[in-house]
C-alpha cells in the first residue's frame, strides 16, 4: 500500500505539532497501530469540529474533511485537530483532466522511473488531453504512443514494472481494457504472489470508464465490476480534481498494481486545489457531507447526483451523511462501518450493473460485518442491467436520478 | 559432421590432470580452455538477415559443461516424471527432456544480466539460470523452500538475481512480457537483450504479433526464440500452421531456423541474435527442437505420434548423445569417465529430491503473504471465520 501522507494546508499547519510536516517527500508506511489511531482522530474531526459542516453545500469546491496524516503513531493523538485543516486559502483552481495531468508531471518529474504508455498518449495529448504536453516535455521514451494492442501493450507495462519501471498505461476507454484482461487478471494481479514476492508489478492502469453522453453501448462500460474479484490489485476512482491528483500520485507511488477509474464526464469538473504536494490515501473513503439520518455510499460520477439529491433531502428535513468511496478495492470498512455503527441505514448509490457490481459486493461486506447495527436492509441503487443505448431519454434511465435516490431515502428512513 | 581441430596439442590431457570438477573423485577429463572449432550438422537458415557461421568456437570445457547440464536437466525431468507418476507432483507438469540443448546452449552465448522469459516448460531453463535442483523439486512439491515457496508451482519458476523472469502459464501471455523486459532495457540502458521464449502453438497467437510489431517499431533488444517441437499439445504444426516457417513469420522482422538438438548450434544463433538485437532491433530464432514426453504428466504423446518417431529421433538427434560422441571423439573423456559422470548427477539429483522431500509445507498463515507489497491493513478471512482468520500487517 502506498505510505500516505499530505501536506497541510496553510493554517491548519500552523496549529500543529511539528510532525505535521507539509513535506511530504517524507513519508512513512503506516503502520497497523497508526491506522486504529489515525480513524480515530479523523471521527473526532468529523462529529465535533464545525468547519466540516459547511461543506455540506452542494457547491462542487471541494469538501476538505481528509485528517493529516501523521508519520508517527505516538504522535497521532494529536491528529484531532488537524483534521479540520485543510484549508483552501491558498491554490490554484484547475479542471480534473488538469489536475491528473499535474499530478502526472510532478512524480515523472519526481522519479525517471515513471513512464507513460497509451494510445495517442504523445503527440496527440490524449483523447482526454491527460498527457498533454508531456510528450514535449519527457520525449518519446518516457510518453509512449503505442500501436492498437492492448492486449500486447498491458503486457509491456507489467513486463517493464517487473524489472523495477513504474508504468502507467493509459487505455482510451476503460472498454478496451478488457482486450487486456488476461495480462491484467494473470499477470498483473497475481505475478507478486506466484514469485513468492520477488517481482512487484508497481503499474498503474488508468483511463475513463462509465455512462457518457450518448456514446454507445461498447463505450459506457463499468469494468469495475469486472476486474473487482482479481486478487493482487488495488482499485480506485477519482471523482474531483483534489482526489483525482492526489489519488493518482499516490497510485504511482504505490509498489503494487493499482487500477484508476475516471469518469468520462467528470474530465471538465473546476476546484481550487492546494498549491502544495499532497497525497491521497488510497485505501481511504472521503466524508463529503456528515450526517445522522442515513449513510449514503457512493463513487465517481454518483457522487455528484447524490449531492443534488441531498439538497432537496435537506430540504425535506433529512439529515444524509455521504461518502465517497473512492477505494473501490479494498473498501474503507473503517469509515463505512464508522458511519453505519452512527447512522444504521445504509443506501448504496453506484454506475454498476445491478448483477455482480461494486454495490453488490458492498452490501455483501457491509451485511457481514456490520449486520448488528443495521435498522433496515442495506439497499442499493445500481445501473440497470442492459447495454447502455444511444437514445438519451433511454440512456438517462439506464443510470441512477436524484430522484430515485431521494426516493429511496424516505423510504429507507421511514 | 565434419569436424576441424584447431587447437594443438591439448588434446594430450588424458594425462592425470588435475580437475577443476567439483566432484571429489580424480579425473582424466579435460578442462582444457583453449578454443576448438566445430561445425555444426545442419546449416542456418535465414530470413531477412546473414547466416552466422557454421564454425562454432568452443572449448572442451564448454563442451564438457554442456554434457554435464544437460544430463542434469534430464535426470531433474526423468525424476519429476517419476515424483508425478507417485502424486508427490500434482497438477500440471510440463517436462522439456528431448529440448535441454536449448536451455544450455542459450546459457553459453549470454550473461546473466540479459533476461529469459518462457512459459510453463520452464523447469530446464530455471536450472539453466543458475536456480538449485533442491529448490526446483521443493517448489514441484509445494513446499515452502521451492523457489516461490510453493505458491507457484511447475509453472511459476522465478528467478529474479538471475534475470530469469519465469514461468507463464497462459499460452503466450509471456511474449508481450518479454517485450516489456526489453523495453525497460533500453530504457535503462542496459546493454542487455531478452530472450522471449515461446512454443510453436503459441506462434498462432495475436500478442505475438502485436508485441513484434511493438519491438520492431521501437527497436527494442528482444530476441524471440519460437521453441518448435512441432506439436502443440496434440495438434502437429501442419495443422495449426499455414505457415509453418515460424522463423519467417516475423515479415518484416528477420529470422533465423536453427537446429534446437546441438547444443553448439544454439549458442552460435543466440551469440549472433543478442549481436544483432543489440544494434537493430528484433529477431526471430526458430530452434527446431523435440519433446520426448507429452505436452504434460496426463498427456501420453503417443496418441498423435508414433513411438517409432520418438524413438527414432532420440537416436538421431538427442543432444546428450550428440555432445557425448563429440567428447568422445575428441578425447576429451573416455566412455567411462561420462558414465561416472552420470552416475554422479543422479546421485545428485536423488540427493535433491530426498532433501525436498523432507522440507516443510508452507503454513496456512502464507496463503494471505505476498498478495500485496506491505500488505494492506485489512483483516482477511478464510472460509471458516474462525480458524483461518489472518491479519494482514
Amino acid at each position: 500500500m502506498s505510505a500516505i501522507l499530505q501536506g497541510a494546508g496553510a493554517g491548519a499547519a500552523a496549529a500543529l505539532t511539528p510532525f505535521n510536516s507539509i513535506d511530504s517527500n517524507k513519508f512513512v508506511a503506516p503502520s497497523r497501530s497508526s491506522l486504529s489511531v489515525r480513524s480515530k482522530s479523523y471521527i473526532v474531526a468529523g462529529s465535533d469540529d464545525g468547519t466540516n459542516k459547511s461543506f455540506g453545500s452542494s457547491s462542487l469546491i471541494a469538501r476538505r474533511s481528509q485528517p493529516l496524516m501523521i508519520p508517527n503513531a505516538v504522535t497521532a493523538t494529536k491528529a484531532d485537530t488537524a483534521a479540520s485543516s485543510t484549508s483552501l486559502k491558498s491554490g490554484h483552481e484547475l479542471l480534473l483532466y488538469e489536475a491528473l495531468q499535474e499530478g502526472l508531471e510532478e512524480e515523472m518529474d519526481r522519479d525517471p522511473h515513471v513512464c507513460v504508455m497509451g494510445e495517442d498518449v504523445g503527440h496527440y495529448g490524449g483523447s482526454y488531453k491527460v498527457t498533454k504536453g508531456l510528450a514535449d516535455k519527457f520525449g518519446d521514451l518516457r510518453v509512449l504512443d503505442t500501436p492498437i494492442c492492448e492486449n500486447a501493450f498491458t503486457g509491456m507495462g507489467i513486463g517493464a514494472a517487473m524489472t523495477g519501471l513504474r508504468p502507467i498505461i493509459e487505455g482510451m476507454n476503460m472498454g478496451f481494457l478488457l482486450l487486456a484482461f488476461n495480462q491484467i487478471s494473470n499477470n498483473c494481479g497475481m505475478l507478486h504472489y506466484t514469485s513468492g514476492g520477488q517481482f512487484t508489478i508497481p503499474v498503474v492502469i488508468r483511463g475513463p470508464g462509465g455512462v457518457g453522453r450518448q456514446l454507445g453501448a461498447e463505450h459506457s462500460q463499468r469494468l469495475e465490476s469486472y476486474f473487482q474479484s482479481i486478487p493482487g490489485i488495488q482499485m480506485v476512482a477519482c471523482s474531483t480534481p483534489y482526489n483525482a491528483k492526489g489519488l493518482m500520485k499516490a497510485a504511482i507511488r504505490s509498489e503494487n498494481p493499482v487500477i484508476l477509474f475516471e469518469h468520462v464526464l467528470l474530465y471538465n469538473l473546476k476546484e481550487s486545489i492546494p498549491d502544495e504536494e499532497y497525497i491521497c490515501n488510497l485505501e481511504e473513503a472521503e466524508m463529503v457531507r456528515p450526517g445522522e439520518h442515513i449513510t449514503i455510499l457512493t463513487y465517481s460520477r454518483m457522487r455528484y447526483h447524490v449531492m443534488q439529491a441531498a439538497k432537496t433531502l435537506v430540504n425535506k428535513g433529512y439529515d444524509p451523511e455521504v461518502i465517497d468511496i473512492r477505494s473501490l478495492k479494498p473498501f474503507d470498512l473503517h469509515t463505512i462501518g464508522n458511519s453505519v455503527k452512527k447512522t444504521h441505514r445504509v443506501l448504496i448509490v453506484e454506475e454498476c450493473m445491478r448483477t455482480g457490481g461494486i454495490g453488490a459486493s458492498l452490501t455483501a461486506a457491509i451485511n457481514e460485518n456490520f449486520h448488528d447495527y443495521l435498522d433496515a436492509p442495506v439497499m442499493c441503487l445500481s445501473s440497470q442491467d442492459v447495454p447502455t443505448p444511444y437514445a438519451g431519454t433511454l440512456e438517462e434511465w439506464t443510470v441512477v436520478q436524484p430522484a430515485q435516490i431521494v426516493t429511496a431515502v424516505e423510504q429507507l428512513c421511514q | 559432421m565434419a569436424i576441424s581441430r584447431l587447437s594443438s596439442r591439448s588434446n594430450t590431457f588424458l594425462k592425470p590432470a588435475i580437475t577443476a570438477l567439483h566432484s571429489p573423485i580424480r579425473r582424466h577429463v579435460s578442462t582444457d580452455t583453449s578454443p576448438i572449432t566445430i561445425e555444426t550438422a545442419v546449416p542456418f537458415t535465414s530470413h531477412l538477415c546473414e547466416s552466422p557461421s557454421r564454425s562454432v568456437e568452443t572449448s572442451s570445457e564448454e563442451i564438457l559443461a554442456f554434457f554435464r547440464d544437460m544430463a542434469r536437466m534430464r535426470r531433474m525431468e526423468i525424476a519429476a516424471d517419476s515424483l508425478y507418476k507417485a502424486k508427490l507432483i500434482r497438477g500440471f507438469c510440463h517436462l522439456y527432456d528431448g529440448q535441454e540443448a536449448l536451455a544450455v546452449g542459450m546459457e553459453a552465448a549470454i550473461t546473466k544480466k540479459d533476461a529469459i522469459i518462457t512459459s510453463y516448460r520452464d523447469h530446464c531453463t530455471f536450472i539453466g539460470r543458475g536456480g538449485k535442483l533442491v529448490d526446483a523439486f521443493s517448489e514441484l512439491m509445494g513446499r515452502k523452500t521451492g523457489c516461490s515457496h510453493g505458491k507457484g508451482g511447475s509453472m511459476h519458476f522465478y528467478k529474479k538475481d538471475a534475470s530469469f523472469y519465469g514461468g507463464h502459464g497462459i499460452v503466450g501471455a509471456q511474449i508481450p512480457l518479454g517485450c516489456g523486459l526489453a523495453f525497460a532495457q533500453k530504457y535503462k540502458k542496459d546493454e542487455a537483450v531478452t530472450f522471449v521464449l515461446y512454443g510453436d502453438g503459441a506462434a498462432n497467437q495475436g500478442q505475438l504479433f502485436e508485441a513484434l510489431n511493438i519491438a520492431a517499431l521501437w527497436d527494442l533488444p528482444a530476441i524471440l526464440v519460437c521453441e518448435n517441437n512441432h506439436y502443440g499439445m496434440g495438434t502437429a504444426t501442419w495443422r495449426s500452421a499455414k505457415s509453418p516457417a515460424y522463423f519467417k513469420r516475423g515479415d518484416y522482422v528477420p529470422g533465423l531456423k536453427v537446429d534446437g538438438m546441438d547444443a553448439l548450434a544454439v549458442k552460435q544463433a543466440c551469440k549472433f541474435a543478442k549481436e544483432h538485437a543489440l544494434k537493430n532491433g528484433p529477431i526471430i530464432l526458430e530452434m527446431d527442437t523435440y519433446r520426448y514426453h507429452g505436452h504434460s504428466m496426463s498427456d501420453p504423446g503417443s496418441t498423435y505420434r508414433t513411438r517409432d518417431e520418438i524413438s527414432g529421433v532420440r537416436q538421431v538427434r538427442d543432444p546428450i548423445e550428440r555432445v557425448r560422441k563429440l567428447l568422445l571423439s575428441h578425447d576429451i573423456a573416455t566412455e567411462k569417465e561420462l558414465k561416472d559422470m552420470e552416475k554422479e548427477i543422479r546421485k545428485e539429483v536423488d540427493d535433491a529430491v530426498a532433501q525436498a522431500k523432507e522440507s516443510p509445507v508452507p503454513d496456512s498463515s502464507e496463503l494471505f503473504t505476498n498478495m500485496y507489497v506491505k500488505d494492506c491493513g485489512v483483516e482477511s478471512f478464510g472460509a471458516d471465520r474462525k480458524d483461518l482468520k489472518v491479519t494482514l500487517p
